[in-house]
């Protein structure tokens, strides 16, 4: 079973968009192009309002991801277990599919099966969980209300590749915040292996006002799909989206 | 961590409630919660004539890993890994599928409750028993993955641990699926999350350390550093030392290995004779001992013996052909 690369957006924010296009328009946009958006929210004491959970939900269930509010502390191992069951939730679906086409009609997921039979199913995903190649585009959301959580959130992105590292298939990291110093979504990390380096750029970002979230996915989108481009246009190999590639 | 919404629903079945199976129409009353965590809520339940733990998840996927890991333990003959398992099934309630798994029900207090009730000299017994479960689990290729008190039992008597909950159960090798910062042994910066033999042992030393305090601690500098100073500063950890040390560092190449380690450095006679040097060469004094003093004569006598026994017949049956040529 061949299945490409998973391309995951992880976004980690506090709340309500302000600015630009629809965030939940955009995350189902980057589903249609086999992205996974899986939101994390981040609170304090503090409880989180309705409307921004209700965005925050919005986005991971449009995006075919998963979310979860988190107090800040929590927010290393929520980071990494979020990480892990969108993977699961998107290889269960190829296999799903695969499933689906072996047993054709009624059978669409593991769950029409018989308990007896989920066993190697399930062996088989997480197997590809081991091995899949795996790709994270990080968007922090850097506006004023995020500032004193950004510390956290520098630590549990470098405990997040720790555990992705631990797998034996290929990992790579992007980072982005917005809002951006200039624009509304800045790069501070391009693709790499691990997020060491992170450490270095965390402490010099300036927070600002206004929260575009919309456009944040937007831009990370067309990140990837430059990247995936240009890397066609190198190598002209076909690597195809992740759902073809089954 | 907080629950999603469909797990908080799974959270408040009442007791008196009925859950039937959809494939294998077996019927279970809810008692009441044992608890919850990331993966599901297992309630008590009285199935036809007996109790049992039910756990009940939204989430499928991991309702079956587990089950998948509970199937593979009960298969190891003549040792207790994990709570034995009695069914697995789904329930439709509301226009909701959940999948649940119902399995022994373990009764007793979990660790720390039971070594703070009991006395600090059950640690040892405890911890010597959870060694030898390890033992078998990872010669059967697993890497319990989250251990922690929470996860462990004491039920009795006689006093025995169990351990439950194998959502963080992992083949050896592969990356750690589930953890808790404290037993983490990526968390203190002192290796990968990557499961193999050492991360487990590194759990057992961060639950020995957590005896002393049970309200746990962050990490500051982290690493060995941070950890042996925890140790030091705790009189009832320092029969512990040098074990906890190894333990941490990742030194001991099995649970068996731990585990002899702990026998040897308990040993009172051994502890007066040879306090002085550390107790990784006391073990080696003691193997070597027993090799020498015990195995090796036996087997050399052992030697002789077959010898003797090849010499004589081969004697006989040279003796046979003699006679028969003549
Ligand atoms: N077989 C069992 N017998 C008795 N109590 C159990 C059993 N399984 C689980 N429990 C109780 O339920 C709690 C939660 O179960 P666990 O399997 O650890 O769930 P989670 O994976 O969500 O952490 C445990 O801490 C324990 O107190
Ligand atoms: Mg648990």
């Amino acid at each position: 079973m061949r299945t490409g690369t998973l391309k995951q957006i992880l976004l980690i924010t506090d709340g309500c968009s302000n600015q630009g296009e629809d965030p939940i328009a955009m995350a189902a946009l980057a589903r249609e192009q086999g992205m996974t958006i899986n939101v994390i929210g981040v609170i304090e004491q503090d409880v989180i309002d309705d409307q921004g959970l209700k965005e925050i939900e919005g986005i991971a269930l449009a995006g075919g991801g998963v979310s979860q509010i988190v107090y800040s502390q929590q927010l290393s191992q929520t980071v990494q277990m979020v990480t892990r069951k969108a993977m699961t939730q998107t290889l269960q679906g190829v296999v799903n599919k695969e499933l689906q086409q072996i047993l054709g009609g009624s059978t669409t997921s593991m769950e029409d099966l018989p308990p007896e039979k989920r066993g190697e199913i399930m062996e088989v995903v997480d197997e590809l969980g081991e091995t899949v190649e795996l790709e994270v585009l990080v968007l922090v959301d850097t506006s004023a209300s995020m500032k004193h959580k950004l510390p956290t959130v520098k630590e549990a992105l470098l405990d997040l590749s720790l555990s992705l590292n631990a797998r034996s298939g290929s990992n790579r990291f992007s980072v982005f915040a917005f809002p951006g110093k200039r624009k509304e979504v800045e790069k501070l990390l391009d693709w790499t292996p691990n997020l060491e380096t992170l450490s270095s750029i965390f402490p010099k970002l300036t927070t600002g006002g206004i929260t575009p979230t919309g456009p944040a996915i937007k831009e990370a989108m067309s990140y990837f799909q430059q990247k995936r481009s240009l890397r066609r246009f190198l190598s002209n190999d076909d690597e195809q989206f992740f759902e073809e590639s089954i | 961590m907080m629950m999603n919404n469909s797990l908080k629903s799974l959270s408040k079945i009442r007791s008196g409630t009925i859950i039937s199976g959809k494939w294998h129409g077996k019927r279970y009353t809810i008692i009441k919660e044992l608890g919850a965590g990331a993966n599901g809520v297992v309630y008590l339940v009285r199935a036809s004539d007996r109790q049992a733990a039910l756990k009940i998840s939204d989430n499928p996927s991991s309702i079956t890993s587990e089950v998948n890991v509970l199937k593979s333990f009960n298969k190891v003959q003549g040792s207790a890994l994990g709570p034995s398992l009695l069914d697995v099934d789904d329930w439709n309630q509301n226009g909701h599928q959940y999948s649940f798994y119902v399995m022994e029900f373990i009764k007793g207090p979990d660790f720390l409750s039971f070594v703070q009730q009991k006395g600090p000299e059950w640690l040892e017994v405890l911890v010597l028993q959870l060694l030898s479960d390890l033992e078998i689990l990872h010669q059967n290729g697993w890497i319990f993955g989250d251990l922690k008190p929470e996860n462990l039992l004491v039920t009795g008597p006689p006093a025995r641990i169990r351990c439950i909950d194998v959502g963080g159960t992992t083949l050896n090798g592969r990356a750690i699926k589930e953890f808790t910062e404290f037993y983490d042994r990526g968390y203190w910066g002192m290796g990968s999350r990557k499961a193999d033999v050492g991360y487990d042992l590194f759990a057992v030393a961060m639950i020995i350390i957590n005896t002393a305090y049970p309200k746990r601690f962050n990490k500051t500098t982290g690493g060995e550093s941070q950890l042996m100073e925890m140790v030091r500063r705790k009189p009832e950890l320092k029969r512990f030392e040098p074990m906890l040390k190894k333990a941490l560092l990742g030194k001991y190449a099995s649970a068996a290995e731990m585990k002899s380690h702990m026998l040897g450095a308990l040993r009172p006679s051994q502890k007066q004779s040879v306090s002085s040097s550390t107790p990784k060469s006391r073990t080696q004094l003691h193997q070597k001992k027993y090799r020498t003093a015990v195995s090796k004569p036996k087997k050399k006598s052992r030697f002789l013996e077959t010898l003797l026994l090849i010499t004589a017949v081969s004697m006989i049956y040279v003796f046979y052909l003699y006679i028969q040529v003549l």
